[in-house]
């Protein structure tokens, strides 16, 4: 909502406040201001002149040699380049000196050998907005009515001498989309009165009934209908201050009937219609729902097709207007109109707003019917325009009007205690305060004991609970007044979750090893959202996505993160390492929600670390990656409770792929990015993990108990074994392990050979096998009986032999 | 004899003191101090001599013979400190060279600045509650006090998968389900962060996802003075004891009284500049007292119990608080970005 200053002082009087200030007043009592614009900032010089002459440039087909009066002695010749400009025309301009929108400073020019002496103006040229320009004067110069007085100042007529506060309103301020709901906020916050607008007029004899009858056949979204009459209107423009202020608020003028409609809804915040009578083709006007399928143009010429959500007003046969929304083409005023039959009407906010959906057709109009008119403003406004009709297009106004009225208005009345206004808002106030703070706001109360009684006006619809008065009592009493405390009573133990904690231990760790955390979008493509997905489940699309791309839930990070790793690596960022943890979304089936299960993905190329000038290098690979997530479940306890199985999973490299199993489950997989799809996306050698965090942070690990350190020494013994070439070390620790317990505590490969020195089909891996016994030394022959028993069993199980 | 003697003396402490390194001084010393050397040769010529004159000449030889020895000796010393120095002299290094690299990363600037925001609301006695990003339209909605056909609907267009589903439009309906599983007993402190999603292009100043933090306290005797105070604890911790702040009244269905939360512009000390719109303030959060219908559809008896609730984007405030002027680069992940929050301050 526009709002300007010097129009609001017809209803406030606003002495001893400037605009700013009063912006400052109205934003800390609870309507945001969120800008102050002045109209004429950074203009000067422009008079109104008066074109004495007018003659074809000599040397140019598009320009005009003028001669004007601007009010001092000689007359000034100005070459002007509008289409529109004319001899006898009052005119809006800039003299030599003159400053215009953007610091254009005005000089005296020669244009094709002729002298300008100053500039005629447009009204954008002045600073205003191409589309509230008048459409005649959209291509030229703004020509003032004749009796404009030549050397004034022109900005002064255009009423740009003025402030416009931008409001930006809430959605259960309705009330202050209208320069009277301003008008009321603005007295209750300066404790001054309101004056109402003018509508006593000299009626007709001819009674408005005698021309048209109204039937309503939708009650419900229409309770209200006032149809007005007024006869023989000279459409013509409207007057020029009605004209600026339209302007100023956002407003195209069109002509007197069309603005003064207009002038009402900023006014009232009422939407009028006029329609023209004469081509309605009928004297009664049907208020119904639209047949599923009718047709109807609207007066943008657009044919629409209805259906029985919207609400029509008809005139007993074909639609003539879209309720509240848009009229129609084969009624709308125009320069032959002589009879109007104004609209004064309420309809309910959800038809307005289900057929201003459905055609996107979102109108002041529309907007304020929306959001709940006043009820008891229809007649007022209907009255208001009927008078401004009667002034302003020489109409006369029948007496009465054809209506149907089956609204019930009753204000709300609300009751509450001093005791419960002081103990929400935390503060001692006194029954006076609460008292003057509603007669401001020109509520009226009754008081009883502690207990004050609210009666709201129906143009605060906003009313209706006891925390409703609290608030505009908090908000009169200014927010600034109520102390700061902290909240008192039993206290609550600050703590994360030990999940919550464990993600951050997660996070810490993983940024330790050098991993860069990420957050991408959890909207993807139908392609990418399936991609590397540990589940197969039935994508969740979006009813209605704002693209392709964004259209599906993700089942997966990893692929969102291998687009980073893209869009870094053409960035020059080849050495790359991050992670990301949030939910994948897996469906249940439709109308359920979907199970989101945390996750963790990581992806890593090039370089894991370098220093260049000692020739240090090691690239990422495979065992760099496990690593990481090895290190992360030794972190939470859990390295004895997973393993590394070798699989195939799609999108991953066949042979350097595995699957992550946390006691007996799978939750993930680790491995390279299969060659194929890191040439499609332009990668380098990519490795990468994703796996269910959920899983790893809700499984237990081992309560953490002291071991006593070993007081006896250790005896290693290392072994070379040759095994076949799928023989996983995996399977040889195992068979260690198992047949040298309970002596055998550790065991750690450090070295494996697959050259061809070796037998075709054979390898070489060597374990370093570390024997203790806490309770004493162990001999020679004891640790050799136990490494016996250990070779014995990898020969057995896995066919490994000694290498030579 | 005893000339030869002195002369030898001489002679050896002259070689001695020429002797450049370890080998000469050794040599040196097998020359002079050997069996073969000269001084053992004029011994052996004592037996020419009285008897009177061999222990003389006995002990002048044996004199000589030491001071050869302490010579030697002190010579071998300081050739060997200086066989030290030169070694430590050519084991030196450039210590200006760089040091091999520590690859450390750091958290996301949006998560690092919700744990900063958890850890001050735990330090005041709150837990962090998390919910579903896909959402019943009851809990985001509904439950909120925003019934189907509820004209602030209008204020969030949603992604809604069904009817009933959608994807959540604000971290709310956290509070809504805590209340509810709280059965409308006790206290609730709650703070909720997570991704939120609203039907936005994505450009300089919007994202079709972002993140949001929630605050909730249901209790007895819950004040709008305890929030005011709460939200001034929160901003002088987050951006600055000296920044001041200021509560405008706002409108959320889910709130009442509502307020709007400013705090006063860093760049130009509240004197009005681009950031601040000439305003001098910032505006920071939304909040409110929870709106009874909100309380009684949770179970809690609103004439018992009052609560307040506050709601803040994360993307916001990191920008304000770093200077970030386009919020897509919380999402595109560029490296170069992201680096940039590692600082501890």
């Amino acid at each position: 909502m526009f709002v300007s200053y010097k129009w609001l002082q017809d209803y406030v009087d606003l002495t001893g406040v400037t605009a700013a200030e009063l912006a400052e007043k109205i934003t800390k009592s609870g309507i945001e201001v969120e800008g102050v614009e002045i109209l004429n900032e950074g203009i000067k010089g422009v008079v109104v002149g008066h074109v004495l002459e007018r003659e074809q440039h000599p040397n140019a087909d598009k320009l005009s040699k003028c001669l004007l009066d601007v009010g001092e002695g000689e007359p000034v010749q100005i070459i002007c380049g509008a289409p529109n400009v004319a001899q006898g025309q009052k005119v809006a301009v800039a003299k030599v000196g003159a400053v215009l929108p953007g610091n254009f400073k005005i000089k005296k020019a020669k244009l094709r050998g002729e002298e300008s002496n100053g500039m005629i103006c447009s009204l954008t040229e002045l600073g205003m907005e191409g589309k509230v320009v008048p459409k005649e004067y959209s291509e030229g110069i703004f020509v003032f009515p004749a009796n404009a007085e030549v050397g004034t100042d022109a900005l002064a007529l255009l009423n740009r001498d003025d402030e416009v506060l931008e409001l930006s309103l809430t959605p259960n301020r309705a009330d202050a989309l209208s320069m009277l709901g301003v008008a009321y906020e603005v007295a209750a916050i300066l404790g001054r009165d309101v004056k109402l607008p003018e509508t006593d007029l000299q009626a007709s004899t001819e009674k408005a009934t005698d021309y048209v009858k109204v039937i309503v056949d939708a009650k419900e979204d229409n309770p209200l209908y006032v149809a007005k009459m007024i006869k023989n209107v000279k459409i013509g423009p409207s007057p020029l201050w009605m004209q600026t202020r339209l302007m100023s608020a956002g407003i195209r003028p069109h002509n007197n009937v069309v603005d003064i409609t207009n002038y009402i809804l900023l006014e009232y915040g009422q939407p009028l219609h006029a329609f023209d009578y004469d081509r309605l083709g009928s004297k009664e006007i049907l208020v119904r729902r639209a047949a599923d399928g009718e047709k109807f143009v609207t007066l943008d010429d657009v044919e629409r097709t209805l259906t029985a959500d919207h609400l029509v007003i008809t005139n007993g046969v074909e639609p003539v207007a879209l309720a509240g929304v848009m009229g129609g083409a084969n009624s709308e005023v125009t320069s032959d109109t002589t009879t109007v039959l104004l609209e004064a009407a309420y309809f309910n906010g959800a038809a307005v707003r289900k057929a201003s959906k459905d055609h996107g057709l979102r109108s002041e109009a529309s907007a304020r019917f929306e959001k709940g008119v006043d009820p008891n403003r229809v007649r007022p406004a209907g009255e208001r325009a009927a008078y401004l009709m009667a002034k302003y297009a020489g109409g006369e106004v029948l007496e009465g009007a054809a209506e149907v009225d089956t609204l019930t208005v009753e204000p709300a009345v609300v009751s509450i205690t001093l005791e419960k206004i002081n103990r929400v808002l935390g503060t001692e106030l006194v029954m006076k305060d609460v008292e003057e703070i509603f007669a401001r706001l020109q509520f009226s109360v009754s008081v009883e004991g502690d207990t004050i009684t609210v009666t709201a006006p129906t143009r605060r619809g906003d009313i209706k609970i006891e925390e409703d008065l609290v608030e505009e009592v908090a908000r009169l009493y200014g927010y600034d007044n109520i102390p700061k405390t902290l909240p008192i009573g039993s206290s609550t133990p600050g703590r994360l979750s030990a999940y919550q904690k464990k993600r951050r231990v997660v996070r810490q760790y993983l940024e330790g090893a050098g991993l860069y955390q990420a957050v991408t979008y959890s909207l993807t493509s139908e392609e990418k959202a399936t991609q590397f997905a540990m589940e197969k489940r039935d994508t969740i699309r979006l009813a209605m996505p704002m693209s392709e791309e964004r259209s599906i839930l993700r089942l997966s990070i990893l692929p969102q993160l291998l687009e980073v790793v893209k869009y870094n690596s053409a960035r020059q960022n080849d050495s790359l390492a991050v992670y990301e943890t949030g939910a994948v979304f897996l469906s249940n089936g439709t109308d359920v929600l979907p199970v989101e299960k945390e996750h963790l993905a990581g992806a890593m190329t090039g370089l894991w670390h370098s220093h260049s000038w000692q020739g240090e290098k090691k690239a990422v690979d495979f065992f760099v990656v496990k690593g990481i997530l090895e290190g992360m479940f030794a972190k939470l306890g859990l390295s004895e409770q997973v393993e590394y199985v070798q699989a195939q999973v799609e999108g991953m490299h066949p042979g350097r792929t595995a699957v992550i199993v946390l006691n007996g489950e799978k939750i993930g997989f680790i491995g390279q990015v299969h060659p194929s799809m890191q040439k499609e996306l332009d990668l380098k050698d990519t490795y990468v993990f994703e796996l269910s965090l959920k899983a790893v942070l809700e499984a237990d690990a081992p309560v953490l108990q002291y071991e006593s350190i070993p007081r006896f020494p250790s005896i290693t013994r290392d072994i070379a074994l040759v095994v076949n070439r799928e023989t996983v070390s995996g399977t040889l620790k195992e068979i260690i392990l198992t047949a040298g317990a309970p002596l055998l505590k550790e065991v750690q490969v450090f070295d494996l050979y697959e050259g061809d020195k070796m037998e075709e089909g054979k390898k070489s891996i060597a374990f370093s096998l570390k024997y203790v016994d806490p309770e004493r030394t162990l001999t020679d022959e004891e640790v050799t009986k136990v490494h016996e028993k250990v070779l014995g069993a990898l020969e057995e199980k896995a066919g490994a032999v000694l290498r030579g | 004899m005893q000339e030869r003697l002195k002369e030898l003396q001489e002679e050896a402490i002259q070689k001695i003191e020429q002797s450049a390194n370890l080998k000469e001084l050794n040599d040196i010393r097998v020359a002079y101090l050997g069996k073969k050397g000269p001084i053992t040769e004029v011994l052996r010529g004592m037996g020419k001599l009285s008897a009177e004159e061999r222990p003389v000449m006995g002990a002048l030889a044996n004199e000589v013979r030491e001071a050869i020895a302490v010579k030697i000796e002190s010579k071998q010393k300081g050739l060997e400190e200086a066989a030290v120095l030169e070694k430590l002299a050519s084991e030196s290094i450039d210590v200006t060279l760089p040091g091999r690299p520590v690859k450390v990363g750091n958290h996301h600037p949006l998560t690092r600045i919700i744990e900063e925001i958890e850890d001050l609301f735990i330090g005041m006695g709150y837990q962090v509650a998390e919910g579903p990003e896909v959402e019943q339209d009851y809990y985001n909605f509904e439950a909120l006090n925003l019934p189907k056909g509820h004209p602030a609907r209008d204020m969030q267009d949603s992604f809604y998968i069904t009817e009933e589903i959608l994807l959540r439009t604000h971290t709310s309906p956290v509070q809504a389900r805590t209340m509810e599983k709280h059965q409308g007993k006790g206290p609730i402190k709650i703070i909720c962060p997570g991704k939120v999603y609203r039907r936005d292009n994505d450009d300089a100043t919007h994202s079709h996802q972002f993140m949001q933090i929630e605050g909730l306290v249901v209790g007895e005797n819950i004040r709008m003075s305890d929030l005011k105070g709460t939200l001034e604890v929160f901003a002088k911790k987050m951006f600055g004891e000296d920044r001041e702040i200021r509560l405008r009244p706002s409108f959320f269905p889910f709130t009442e009284p509502s307020v709007e939360m400013d705090i006063s512009c860093k760049i130009c000390g509240g004197s009005g500049c681009n950031v601040c719109k000439q305003t001098g303030w910032i505006e920071i959060l939304g909040a409110g007292m929870v709106h009874p219908n909100v309380l009684e559809m949770a179970g809690y008896d609103s004439k018992k119990y009052t609560g307040f609730a506050f709601g803040m984007g994360p993307e916001r405030i990191a920008m304000l608080k770093y200077g970030v002027d386009d919020i897509r680069h919380f999402y595109t992940n560029d490296v170069r970005f992201i680096k940039q929050f590692s600082k501890h301050e």
